[in-house]
């Protein structure tokens, strides 16, 4: 039934973008990733020469006997597993951040926003200062405990909106994932006064490392991204409509409160998983989707496949810079991504607006 | 095709639309007018399902709270008014956008019948020549007919738009206005538009209701509507010798 009376217009032949997307940027992406991978396992305190990383790697998957000479436990044992944490959690806060800022249409959301992250930190803060363990396993006790405060969090923010709010409007959420964060962060405070000889452990957590991370680690990042990760790549579309207005959403047809719950519950695993692991690491989720918003477009099918790999870049080189800089000290990978981060984002912002 | 039945809208103890109904058939075109505060949007939110009411919307005979939410925009489209945009998405990007009720999913690919009403809606809104420009680089107008081309890729077979030309300048206003009318000759396609402008309204609206403080002062047919009784009653101001005067000033 379509309108055939056109009028005042000539009709003519549009030259519309096609759907599918120019595949070379993310060839480069790739390339980019993987080279960054390679030199953050390279350099460390002890700079091994790539040779010898492809030889260990090598001799590790085929389970052939350790070549001699080699740091050879170094590179598989301790930095491996560490960078490809990094890269995971890197690309966990990036996804979380972009999917955020499009559903709330609000530049300055990310993972965080919800107090996720900050009800997780709650958790691993009380498990050490109150030294709460599960036998047997060692740093058991902070996960699980981060992991529970995460959902008990969601839980608790969701459902005050909920009450407050029956739409769930956007302002809303925003306004009690702040005030819960605030809540948490006083607890946090509180607890480290009470446990004053575990300052320090504390202190680490909450500005985020990943120094420690294991196979284990790499696997339950692995597994919730595919998992969560997939679930927000899947409503790419709908973001769209959430990124230009949630009315606008609803206009074309959205079902509204079932992508929006979906997606916050997706985001909390993920921030949930990601800081029990390696502690709050902040300015990642917020600046990552930008700068790649930047560079690609803000269209959400465009933008994840993007994040995937500068998440991880963003991230590696930080963790790089972290244990470099005054090496043999190792720094907070928090403290790097938000020095950092926010220098480059300017200088970007400003370019682009020159561009323009 | 649509009747309210006592459409009621409370927002926080306070009434916005008290006991509001209406008719609207297929190839009917209703004018809601009615001063600042008068309940026009409102009811537009109430019929889009942003607001809760009491009373009942009847699509056909069904309650249109029980559509879901991409059938229902296939029978009944919405534009709002007060757009704003912070991400740079291309316009054609948003008007694509108007195609999601019926290819949902992330891998679902534009059909043919996709693809055409797409570019008709380009076309017709003026937007062929700037389909790949961001839309923060638009004007008010041009933001405008990006969202009234997505809602015509969309093809409702009802459009209700909420104030749709007031950021298009006379000729475009002329432009929709006259597209519109050309598009309800279709079988089954019906308007609902809230406007300001009462000569627009008289000129193309087959149908008037006329609000005032939350309350229907009349409605029916446009030129049963807007009486000088009745415009009096709704805006407190003698309209028609005011409009006589106004328009009295273009004589040749």
């Amino acid at each position: 039934m379509r309108p055939k009376i056109v009028h005042g217009y000539m009709k003519k032949k549009l030259k519309l973008k096609r759907e599918g997307f120019n595949t070379l940027p993310y060839i480069i992406f790739a390339i980019l990733t993987l080279c960054t991978l390679i030199l953050c396992v390279c350099l460390g305190s002890v700079n091994i020469p790539i040779k010898d990383v492809f030889r260990a790697i090598y001799s590790a998957i085929f389970a052939k006997p350790v070549p001699e000479g080699i740091a050879y436990s170094v590179i598989v044992s301790v930095r491996l597993p560490r960078v490809l944490s990094v890269a995971l959690v890197g690309i966990s806060l990036s996804i979380c951040g972009a999917a955020m800022q499009g559903l709330l249409k609000n530049p300055l959301a990310e993972g965080s926003t919800l107090g996720v992250s900050s009800g997780a930190s709650l958790g691993a803060v009380l498990a050490i200062a109150f030294g709460i363990s599960i036998p047997n396993i060692p740093l058991a006790g902070t996960m699980v405990m981060a992991l529970i405060f995460a959902f008990a969090s969601l839980i608790l923010i969701l459902s005050l909106s909920y009450r407050l709010d029956f739409s769930l409007s956007t302002n809303t959420i925003i306004l009690m994932g702040v005030v819960f964060s605030m809540f948490a962060n006083s607890i946090i405070s509180l607890a480290i006064t009470f446990a004053a000889d575990k300052v320090k452990h504390i202190t680490f957590w909450t500005m985020g490392s990943l120094a420690g991370s294991t196979y284990t680690n790499v696997i339950i990042l692995f597994a919730v991204l595919m998992v969560f990760g997939g679930i927000i790549l899947r409503f790419s579309t709908e973001l769209n409509a959430f990124a230009i207005g949630e009315d606008n959403a609803r206009n074309i047809g959205v079902n509204i409160k079932r992508v929006k719950l979906l997606i916050l519950f997706s985001v909390s695993a993920i921030i949930g998983v990601c800081v029990s692991i390696g502690g709050t690491i902040g300015f990642v989720g917020l600046v990552v989707p930008h700068i790649t918003r930047m560079l690609v477009s803000a269209n959400h099918k465009k933008l994840f496949p993007a994040v995937i790999f500068t998440g991880a870049i963003f991230l590696m080189l930080s963790d790089l810079l972290a244990r470099t800089l005054l090496s043999p000290l190792e720094l907070p990978i928090g403290v790097v991504t938000s020095f950092v981060g926010s220098i480059v984002f300017v200088i970007i912002f400003y370019k682009n607006r020159k561009k323009s | 095709m649509l009747k309210a039945h006592s459409i009621t809208v409370k927002v926080q103890e306070k009434t916005l639309i008290d006991g509001v109904g209406f008719t609207l058939n297929a190839g009917e075109w209703l004018m809601i007018v009615g001063r600042n505060g008068a309940g026009k949007s409102t009811l537009v939110n109430a019929v889009s399902q942003k607001l809760n009411y009491e009373g009942i919307f009847e699509y056909d005979g069904v309650d249109i709270k029980r559509f879901k939410p991409a059938e229902f925009v296939k029978r009944i489209g919405v534009m709002k008014q007060g757009l704003s945009v912070d991400y740079s998405f291309t316009v054609g990007e948003v008007v694509k956008m108007g195609r999601y009720a019926y290819s949902q999913g992330l891998f679902s690919t534009l059909s043919k019948k996709d693809e055409e009403m797409i570019e008709y809606a380009l076309n017709v809104c003026g937007l062929s020549d700037i389909a790949n420009q961001s839309i923060l680089t638009l004007s008010g107008g041009e933001l405008q007919r990006t969202f009234l081309a997505q809602l015509f890729a969309l093809d409702p077979n009802i459009l209700v738009l909420d104030e749709p030309t007031s950021h298009l300048d006379i000729t475009f206003q002329k432009q929709l206005f006259d597209l519109i009318s050309d598009w309800l000759k279709h079988e089954g396609k019906a308007v609902i538009t809230v406007v300001h402008d009462l000569s627009l309204a008289k000129a193309y609206g087959t149908h008037t209701l006329l609000l005032s403080k939350g309350r229907a002062v009349a409605f029916g047919e446009t030129e049963e509507v807007l009486t000088k009784a009745n415009l009096e009653e709704a805006y407190g101001l003698d309209v028609y010798s005011l409009m006589n005067e106004l328009l009295g000033k273009w004589g040749e």
